[in-house]
């Protein structure tokens, strides 16, 4: 589990958060340097420099976002793809770091990392497990007392000793969302990854999610899926093109982006 | 200001007490990975050793022979104990030229210290040498090599020298996030490297002018040299080697995590 209750710009001293506020996002912009070419050797770095053709050209992948998100609340992220949504997320996670701006966060973050990013394909999925929870801070200790139950939720018992590269990518899912939502984080990180389980497990899936917010878990919410944001989150950001469109209360951003599409 | 400074040097350690079950997690993969569905197993870090000096030392043997025929210790044992500890630098040093790149897909979705990966490869290599090592004794066994108390401090030159491969693993890796090219300018270096470091010849054998190259220059000489003392030749090292391999180690480590934390928070942009 990630503890970052510390503001991630770690040059300036913020005022800490109050309470209630689990995110706040303050005028984040995230730039990426979108090189025309892309050099990537020493060999072309040399002769560009050389050539005086080193260009940089910077894009802005999010533009001046400001948010906060409180304690409990399911925020959706909705927008078109490449809108910055993702960024957002990974800016928020603590894998990006802003360009400008801050961002602070109160309690521990679980990523749920997208259909086995987190697995090695050539370890059976008991390896995997541990492999995968201590990637997300957890003690060797602890996952030796939560195995059992990752086992149960992702049904996988059968196959604990098979290599995960003969998993179909729904198998690999469960597991992966299995292992993430062990513990009831202060927040969690959706991002576009229920849609290749089977119906039977996605409802498994979203009643955890609910069960863990009417436990005081914050949840951030990515998908292009609108039946299910509407379903499952209170509030929605609607980006588009690195840029907040509209925020608010679910139903409206979401009526408001069905048009506008 | 202080502080904060002590803070930023601190941190990393911190962080990586947090995350020491994942570094097992990943030296374990690491090695189970290797020898996994391989009939010999384990036994290959001590077969594969072998197999290789005993070709060397059939070669070798004959066309240094005027250099050993005072020397204490034979050949094959001479050529082991420098090869050992060289195959250890040259494969750790380039697993860990990929470890970031490798792990791109975690790194990407999830917010990790990133040295544990370069960390993970340098010491499964470690491990990987300890179990080279029962090689070693086998062959100074049958050669009849006199074991004396000495042989205990060879845990000391491993850890110069895990230092040392740790700063120089961490440095690469970095840079090859930025430039794909340095892997393969790598290998031209240790395959230089090889030659350049006394392993199958002694560096008195050497002209003069090259000679004050290899003494002064090669870090692999330092760890080498003090790594036969001990195990081999039954005495301590000299004063200015240890001093020679520490000094080379801390300074590879200063270089290597200053790159490293200078340039980390940039990985994600470009791999």
């Amino acid at each position: 589990m990630n503890t970052n209750n510390s503001n991630l710009s770690s040059s300036k001293n913020l005022p800490p958060l109050p309470d209630d506020i689990a995110i706040r996002v303050d005028h984040v912009t995230i730039r990426f340097n979108m090189a025309t070419e892309k050099v990537d050797n020493l060999k072309e770095y040399v002769i560009k420099l050389l050539k005086r053709q080193l260009m940089f050209q910077e894009f802005l992948a999010v533009k001046d976002v400001s948010f906060d998100i409180k304690r409990g609340e399911a925020w959706a992220l909705v927008g078109t793809n490449g809108s910055g949504k993702s960024t957002i997320l990974k800016a928020i996670s603590g894998i990006l770091r802003p360009y400008t701006g801050t961002i602070q966060i109160n309690g521990n973050i679980a990523p749920l990392i997208e259909l086995g990013a987190g697995f090695d394909p050539n370890l059976t999925a008991r390896e995997n497990i541990y492999l995968n929870g201590t990637v997300l801070g957890h003690s060797k200790k602890y996952m030796d007392e939560h195995f059992s139950e990752i086992v149960d939720f992702a049904e996988l018992w059968d196959f604990l000793d098979s290599p995960i590269k003969n998993f179909s990518s729904g198998m690999k899912a469960r597991l992966g969302f299995s292992v993430a939502t062990m513990v009831y984080p202060d927040i969690l990180i959706v991002d576009e990854i229920l849609s290749v389980g089977d119906y039977k497990f996605k409802q498994k899936c979203q009643a955890r999610m609910a069960e863990m917010m009417a436990g005081g878990t914050t949840l951030l919410y990515v998908s292009h899926d609108i039946a299910t944001v509407r379903n499952l989150c209170t509030h929605a950001i609607w980006i588009d093109k690195g840029v907040i469109r509209q925020m608010g209360e679910v139903q409206s951003v979401c009526d408001a982006y069905m048009e506008g599409k | 200001m202080t502080g904060t400074l002590i803070q930023r040097l601190t941190n990393p350690f911190k962080e990586l007490i947090r995350y020491k079950d994942l570094l097992i997690q990943l030296v374990s993969r690491d090695l189970k990975l290797k020898y996994r569905r391989s009939f010999l197993g384990y036994l290959w870090s001590i077969l594969s050793p072998l197999l290789i000096m005993s070709v060397q030392a059939l070669v070798f043997s004959h066309l240094f022979r005027r250099g050993f025929e005072n020397d204490t210790v034979s050949y094959p044992v001479y050529l082991l104990s420098g090869q050992i500890l060289f195959n250890y630098m040259n494969q750790s040093t380039h697993m860990a030229i990929h470890s970031i790149l490798d792990s791109r897909e975690l790194i990407k979705k999830v917010y990790l210290p990133k040295y544990i990966f370069t960390i993970s490869k340098i010491t499964s290599g470690l491990i990987d040498l300890v179990f080279s090592m029962g090689a070693l004794v086998v062959v100074m066994l049958v050669f009849r090599v006199k074991f004396s108390l000495h042989f205990l401090l060879f845990p000391f030159v491993l850890i110069q020298l895990y230092f040392f491969c740790l700063g120089l693993g961490l440095f690469l890796a970095q840079a090859n996030v930025f430039f794909r090219d340095i892997q393969y300018i790598y290998t031209v270096v240790t395959t230089a490297w090889l030659y350049l470091t006394p392993i199958f010849y002694k560096e008195t054998m050497l002209p003069e002018k090259l000679q004050i190259v290899v003494k002064y220059c090669n870090p692999m000489l330092f760890y080498i040299s003090q790594f036969r003392a001990v195990v081999l030749y039954n005495t301590f090292p000299g004063w200015k080697m240890v001093l020679a391999g520490c000094g080379a180690a801390v300074a590879m480590m200063l270089i290597g995590s200053y790159f490293f934390a200078r340039k980390q928070n940039d990985f994600i942009l470009y791999i």
